[in-house]
């Protein structure tokens, strides 16, 4: 498409006064750039593997850490990921249909794909952003038991749970146990007839019953547990609680490095969005104004272009080994 | 000392522009090359939904196929998408290998280091 594939004797073409890549510096230099930042992505998510491999404890599955759609109850897994996935494909192909207008120098079609592909940018950084936010606030919680405790879950299989395990709480009874394991004095805790209801007061009154909790929830052999069981292990409860993930803390894993490198590798992609948003604003005002018109080529599209489809290139490995495997 | 994105000749791929028809040909790949990639992702998430994890030889399988597609992902993307694939091939070369190499071993190294950690902690613990 864009190569220039004419014969040239080896002599002349190494022999100075033109580029034996037959492509102009900037470009050249964009792709050694790219080279060296796919080096770092592929450090990090090496690094990554290498933790999990030292791992003793399982490591959280991404499709039960990731399951929530935003204002949906229920679990979707890995939909919401998916979706930004998709999103990161198609606003790479209206970028390279920017690509592919500036090669007939149509100024037109390059600045509405440009717009088209900053938009594309901005709805994945903000669909980012909901997750991020969803990861650290949690969906629930959990609470360590403070001893060890028999149980028979849902499904009829009797469990025996050690000291120490950490049981979840569902995301409207979570919600309230945040502020009432604070000491929160709004928050009321009040046990009627084997019901466990926890009450915030306030200009419009909350209340939540525990009707379920799970264990296992982010590993293999998730299991809930409800009624007298419930109780019982609410009741074995120490002052131990996890909601959602920092740096310090994470609900999702025994190993902190689950949530560091979500934070780190998603965070660092996310960067390079943010900034390939900005680049393409740039480039998008340049084209608006004429001036790849006026120099008779849209190289910088296409140089632009190469950093953006990278972005999409690393998301693809991101999603495959943080979110998938 | 010259401006060489101010391309005066006509030695850089970036001066020849293409027609009218060829334009459509290649916007016809790009559709092609999208609709790939969404339906390998489609694929990817409902193969991890219906698939547990265990530690079976299914699961194994599973997982290089995760793997295995990625990289005819990553491979649409970067021949073309980012159009590596109509480049001179000393600039292919150029671009790949050093990854491969360095990274490879990178995987390699790390991941053999890893359960090798683990097993000794496992074993002395």
């Amino acid at each position: 498409m864009a190569g220039n594939t004419e014969t040239i004797p080896t002599g002349v073409l190494w022999g100075g006064g033109q580029s034996p890549f037959s492509v102009t510096y900037g470009k050249m230099m964009m792709w050694f750039f790219l080279v060296s930042d796919a080096l770092t992505f592929g450090g990090l998510l090496t690094a990554y593997g290498f933790s999990r491999a030292t791992s003793e404890d399982a490591w959280p599955i991404g499709e039960q850490v990731f399951r929530a759609l935003p204002g949906l109850d229920g679990h979707y897994p890995l939909v919401y990921v998916a979706l930004m996935t998709f999103l990161l494909i198609v606003s790479s192909v209206t970028m390279v249909l920017a690509v592919e207008a500036g090669h007939r120098n149509d100024k037109r079609s390059v600045v509405r794909w440009m717009a088209a592909t900053i938009v594309g940018g901005v709805f994945f950084l903000s669909s980012q952003a909901w997750e991020w936010s969803h990861f650290i606030h949690g969906s629930g919680g959990g609470f360590q038991l403070a001893k060890e405790v028999n149980v028979t879950t849902d499904s009829g299989d009797s469990m025996t749970l050690p000291k120490g395990e950490l049981v979840f709480m569902d995301h409207h009874f979570g919600h309230l146990a945040e502020p009432w394991s604070e000491g929160e004095a709004n928050t009321v805790l009040s046990s009627e007839d084997g019901h466990i209801t926890l009450t915030q007061f306030g200009e419009h009154d909350h209340s939540a019953q525990l009707h379920s909790l799970t264990v296992n929830k982010y590993v293999e052999n998730e299991q809930t547990i409800s009624g007298n069981d419930a109780v019982k292990l609410w009741n074995a409860r120490s002052d131990v609680f996890a909601f959602g993930a920092n740096l310090e803390d994470s609900e999702y894993a025994a190993q902190q490095t689950y949530a560091n490198f979500f934070f780190f590798i998603t965070g660092f992609h996310g960067f390079h969005v943010f900034s390939g948003v900005i680049i393409n604003i740039v480039i998008f005002l340049m084209a608006l104004n004429g001036v790849f018109e006026r120099r008779g080529h849209y190289e910088m599209v296409e140089k632009t272009g190469l950093y953006w489809h990278f972005v999409d290139l690393v998301w693809v490995f991101v999603f495959t080994f943080f979110y998938l495997i | 000392m010259e401006r060489d994105d101010l391309i005066v000749n006509d030695s850089y791929a970036m001066a020849s522009h293409h027609s009218e028809e060829a334009g459509a040909a290649i916007r016809k790949k790009l559709w092609f090359v999208t609709a790939l990639l969404t339906l390998i992702t489609a694929m990817e998430v409902g193969m991890g939904i219906i698939f547990k994890r265990s530690e079976t030889f299914t699961w194994t399988a599973i997982k290089w196929t995760f793997i295995v597609l990625t990289l005819v992902k990553a491979a649409y993307i970067v021949l073309v998408f980012m159009h590596l694939g109509d480049e001179r091939s000393n600039l292919k070369r150029v671009v790949i290998a050093p990854y491969f190499l360095f990274i490879s071993y990178l995987i390699f190294i790390a991941i053999t280091e890893g359960f090798g950690h683990l097993d000794s902690f496992t074993t002395f613990h």
